[in-house]
C-alpha cells in the first residue's frame, strides 16, 4: 500500500463518508483491469456474445460492452447497441457469477480400479484467481447467499471455498435498472454496500466520465494504490448518489416482502398454482439463470476399460421430474407442485433453511422464462391482489 | 466415521466382509474399515457407493453398542444401484461416505414404552435401536415391535426375530399382507396390529419406519391410541445425492432430510406431511 493512500483510507467509521469516496477517471478503468491482471487475477467481466451480455474472460476494456444498453421484459431480453461511452449502462443478462464460484458442471474426484480394490484421487487442482469486474449488488447478494449454502453449515464445499476465497469484486452500482428488476423491494440494491473490494458508480456528464469509487477492503486499497485516482469532492458525490437515488425509483417491478414467509407457507393449496402450472413449461430456465439456485445432481462414469471412474457434480433444477425419484416415482409429479416447490423455496423455506431470502430480485428468472412467467406478479396473486405486471411497453414509456 | 472434514465428497473404500442374502430381494452386506472402527447413531445412514456405478443413501443396520464390530447395510434391490450392490461379494470395495443424518430418540425413550412399527425393509434402520434397546433392556419399560412384510418368505432378520421375543423381553408381532405356505401367524397390515399392542400410550415413545402411505395410518392409529405428535418419531425418505446440504434433492418443506433428517420427531413436519407432493 502507498503512503499517499494509507492516509487517505478509512480507518475507523467516524470518519466522514466522504473521505473514503475516490474519483477514478473512466480514461484510467484500464488501468484498474492492468492493475488486477498483474496481480495474477483472471479478470472475468461483462462481454457481448450472442446477442446478450455474458460474463467471460476481459483482456482489454474492448471487450466491455461499451455504449450497450439492454430491454429486459418477462420473456424478452434485446441488447441495443445505441452508442455512447458508458461502460455499464445495463443490467445482468443470463449468466450470473456462480458459474465459476459453482461451476455447472465440476469432476469431484477419480477413482482408479486394481482388482476388486479402488483407490480415490482427489483432484488437487490449483485455484484460479478471478476478478469478478461489474459485479451488481444483487448479485453480491446472491454470492452472499450462496456463501450460506456452501461455507455456513455444518460441511463446507472446499472447491467453492477454494475460488471464494480468491476472489477480488469490483462491483458497480446500478444506474439504470432494468424492466425485471426488483432489488429495491428485496433490500438488495442498486447501490452495493457489503462484500465488495472497489465499488464503482459511473457517471457521465457532457464534459466529463468517471466513477466514484469506494473501497470495501484491504485487498482493495492494495490495487487501488497501483492506479491514479484522487480524493472525491463533494459534488461528485452527491451526483453519484442522486443518480442512485433516481435509480432505486426506476425499478421495473417490485415485490411486497410483507409477512411473503408466511404467506405461502399458508397457501400451499392456492389455486394459483394450478393457474401457473398451466403456463409454466417446467423448463429450468429460471433455476439456470438465477445467481442463487444451487441444486445439483451426481453423474458417475467409467471409462471402456473399467479401470477409472469419475463422479461430477452437474447443475440441476427442482424442475426436472426426476429430481424428487424415490423407488415408487417421483414426488413432485405435476407440475404444479414443482412450481410450488420452486418459489416457496427461493421466498419461504428458504428464509428458514438459511435465515434470509433465496431471491435478490435480479429479474433473470422473469426475462428468460419463454412464456413471461413473473415471480412479482406470482406474488400478488397468491396475496390476491389482481394487478397486472407492468408491460415492457410501461416500462419504456417510464425511462 | 468416515467423512473428511477436508473434503465431504469423497467417499472412502471399505472392503465387503460378507454378504448375506436375507430375502429374495434384500441383503445384508458387512463392511470393513480400513482401521476397523466405525462409530454411528441408531437411524443414521450412509451414502455407498457401487465404483462407476452410482452412490445412494443406506441406513446403517448393525449394532450401535459395538463400535469396533460389525458394520452392515441392508438394502433391497429396487433399480440401478441396489442392483450392482446385490451382486457385490466378499473382497468386493464399496464407497462409503458417512455416518449422516439424525437418530432415533434412545435417550428420550428411556423410563418409557417403546413401540417401534415398521414395514418392509423399514426394520433396517430400526435395527439398530433395537440393538441399543436390547443392550440397556433395564432403562426401558416395555418394548414392543410391530412388524410388517408383504409375505411371510419376506421377512427380514427372521432368526433375530424369535431371539428378540424369546429371549429379550420384547413384545415381538409380526404380520403379512398375504399368507403363503405354512404361514399361521397375523394376516393383515401393520396396522391392524397396534390397536392389539399393551403398552401405556401416556407414557409411550414411538419410532416408525416404513413406505409413507404405512406412516400415514400409523401415526393415525397411535394418535388414536393416544400417543401425540411429538412423542411419535418418524424417518422419511427423500432422493438424495449428496448428504451434506449442498445438492438441493432431499428438500421436504423446510427440511433437508440429510441434515434435519431422516428421523424427525413427527409434530415438526406435520404440516408438510399431511400434504400432496411437497
Ligand atoms: C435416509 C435413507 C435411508 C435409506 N435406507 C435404506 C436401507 O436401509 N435399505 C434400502 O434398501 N433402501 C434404503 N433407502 C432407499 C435407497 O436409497 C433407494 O432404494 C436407492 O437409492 C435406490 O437406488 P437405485 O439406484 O437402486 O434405484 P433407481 O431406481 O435406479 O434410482 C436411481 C437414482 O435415484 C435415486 N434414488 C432412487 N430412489 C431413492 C430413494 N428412495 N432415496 C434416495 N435416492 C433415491 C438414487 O440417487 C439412485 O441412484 C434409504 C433412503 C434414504 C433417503
Ligand atoms: S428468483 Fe428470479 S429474481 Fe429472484 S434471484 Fe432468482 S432469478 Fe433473480
Ligand atoms: S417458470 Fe418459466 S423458466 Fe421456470 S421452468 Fe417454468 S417455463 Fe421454465
Ligand atoms: S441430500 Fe443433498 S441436500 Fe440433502
Amino acid at each position: 500500500m502507498s503512503k499517499q493512500l494509507s492516509l487517505k483510507m478509512p480507518k475507523a467509521r467516524t470518519e466522514r463518508a466522504e473521505e473514503s469516496k475516490f474519483i477514478l477517471e473512466a480514461s484510467h478503468l484500464g488501468q484498474l483491469l492492468s492493475a488486477l491482471i498483474g496481480k495474477g487475477y483472471r479478470a472475468i467481466g461483462p462481454t457481448v456474445r450472442d446477442g446478450a451480455i455474458v460474463y467471460d474472460e476481459l483482456h482489454s476494456l474492448r471487450d466491455l460492452p461499451v455504449g450497450y444498453t439492454d430491454e429486459q421484459a418477462p420473456g424478452c431480453y434485446r441488447l441495443e447497441k445505441g452508442g455512447g461511452r458508458a461502460f455499464f449502462n445495463y443490467t445482468v443478462g443470463p449468466q450470473s457469477w456462480k458459474k465459476f464460484l459453482h461451476p455447472p458442471s465440476l469432476r469431484l474426484w477419480k477413482a482408479d480400479r486394481e482388482d476388486h480394490r479402488f483407490q480415490v484421487v482427489q483432484e488437487i487442482e490449483q485455484t484460479t484467481k478471478f476478478a469478478f469486474l461489474g459485479v451488481r449488488s444483487c448479485e453480491l447478494q446472491a454470492i452472499l447467499i450462496q456463501d450460506k449454502v456452501f461455507m455456513g453449515g455444518q460441511f463446507v464445499d472446499p472447491v467453492y471455498q477454494a475460488c471464494r476465497d480468491n476472489i477480488f469484486v469490483v462491483a458497480v452500482n446500478c444506474t439504470k435498472p432494468g424492466g425485471t428488476c426488483f432489488c429495491q423491494s428485496m433490500g438488495t440494491g442498486p447501490k452495493a454496500t457489503v462484500g465488495f473490494d472497489l465499488a464503482l458508480t459511473e457517471v457521465l456528464e457532457a464534459k466529463a466520465h468517471y466513477f466514484v469509487l469506494e473501497v470495501g477492503s484491504k485487498k482493495g486499497a492494495e490495487v487501488l494504490a497501483e492506479i491514479p485516482y484522487r480524493q472525491a469532492d463533494k459534488k461528485r458525490i452527491q451526483t453519484a448518489n442522486r443518480i442512485l437515488a433516481r435509480s432505486a425509483k426506476r425499478m421495473g417491478r417490485a415485490m411486497d416482502q410483507t409477512n411473503l414467509k408466511e404467506l405461502l407457507y399458508k397457501n400451499y393449496e392456492h389455486p394459483r398454482w394450478k393457474e401457473v402450472a398451466s403456463r409454466c413449461l417446467s423448463c429450468a430456465n429460471c433455476t439456470m439463470a438465477c445467481p442463487t439456485c444451487f441444486c445439483t445432481t451426481v453423474e458417475d462414469l467409467t471409462d471402456l476399460t473399467g479401470q477409472h471412474a469419475e463422479r461430477w457434480r452437474k447443475w440441476d433444477s427442482c424442475f426436472a421430474m426426476d429430481f424428487s425419484y424415490i423407488y415408487g416415482g417421483s414426488v413432485r409429479r405435476s407440475v404444479k407442485s414443482r412450481y410450488r416447490q420452486w418459489m416457496t423455496h427461493k421466498l419461504a423455506t428458504w428464509v428458514d433453511q438459511f435465515g434470509m431470502s433465496g431471491c435478490v430480485g435480479c429479474g433473470r428468472c422473469i426475462t428468460w422464462c419463454p412464456v413471461g412467467i413473473d415471480i412479482t406478479e406470482e406474488v400478488r396473486a397468491i396475496r390476491g391482489q389482481t394487478s397486472k405486471p407492468k408491460s415492457p411497453k410501461s416500462y419504456k414509456e417510464k425511462n | 466415521m468416515s467423512i473428511s472434514t477436508e473434503n465431504p465428497m469423497l467417499t472412502t473404500p471399505f472392503r465387503i466382509k460378507g454378504v448375506r442374502k436375507e430375502t429374495h430381494d434384500t441383503f445384508t452386506l458387512e463392511l470393513e474399515s480400513q482401521n476397523g472402527k466405525f462409530s454411528f447413531e441408531p437411524g443414521q445412514f450412509n451414502m455407498l457407493y457401487v465404483y462407476g456405478i452410482g452412490e445412494v443413501p443406506i441406513s446403517i443396520s448393525s449394532d450401535p453398542t459395538k463400535p469396533d464390530g460389525r458394520l452392515t447395510h441392508t438394502a433391497r434391490e429396487v433399480g440401478v444401484v441396489t442392483k450392482a450392490m446385490k451382486q457385490m461379494r466378499t473382497g468386493d470395495t464399496l464407497g462409503v461416505r458417512g455416518p449422516f443424518g439424525t437418530r432415533w430418540p434412545l435417550e428420550e425413550a428411556v423410563g418409557r414404552d417403546v413401540v417401534i412399527v415398521t414395514g418392509g425393509i423399514g426394520l433396517a434402520p430400526l435395527r439398530p435401536a433395537l440393538y441399543q434397546l436390547i443392550a440397556k433392556r433395564n432403562q426401558y419399560r416395555k418394548v414392543v415391535l410391530l412388524y410388517g412384510a408383504r409375505t411371510p418368505d419376506e421377512i427380514l432378520y427372521q432368526k433375530e426375530l424369535q431371539k428378540w421375543g424369546g429371549e429379550f423381553d420384547l413384545e415381538v408381532h409380526v404380520t403379512v399382507d398375504r399368507a403363503t405356505g405354512a404361514w399361521r401367524g397375523n394376516v393383515g397390515v401393520v396396522t391392524t396390529l397396534i390397536s392389539r399392542a399393551l403398552f401405556d400410550p401416556s407414557n409411550a415413545i414411538a419410532m416408525v419406519c416404513g413406505p409413507e402411505i404405512m406412516m400415514r395410518y400409523t401415526i393415525q392409529e397411535l394418535g388414536k391410541r393416544g400417543i401425540s405428535n411429538e412423542r411419535i418419531y418418524v424417518s422419511m425418505e427423500r432422493n438424495m445425492k449428496c448428504a451434506i446440504g449442498f445438492c438441493g434433492h432431499c428438500q421436504f418443506g423446510p427440511m433437508f432430510v440429510c441434515q434435519d433428517g431422516p428421523v424427525f420427531q413427527f409434530n415438526q413436519i406435520a404440516p408438510f406431511f399431511g400434504k400432496q407432493e411437497v
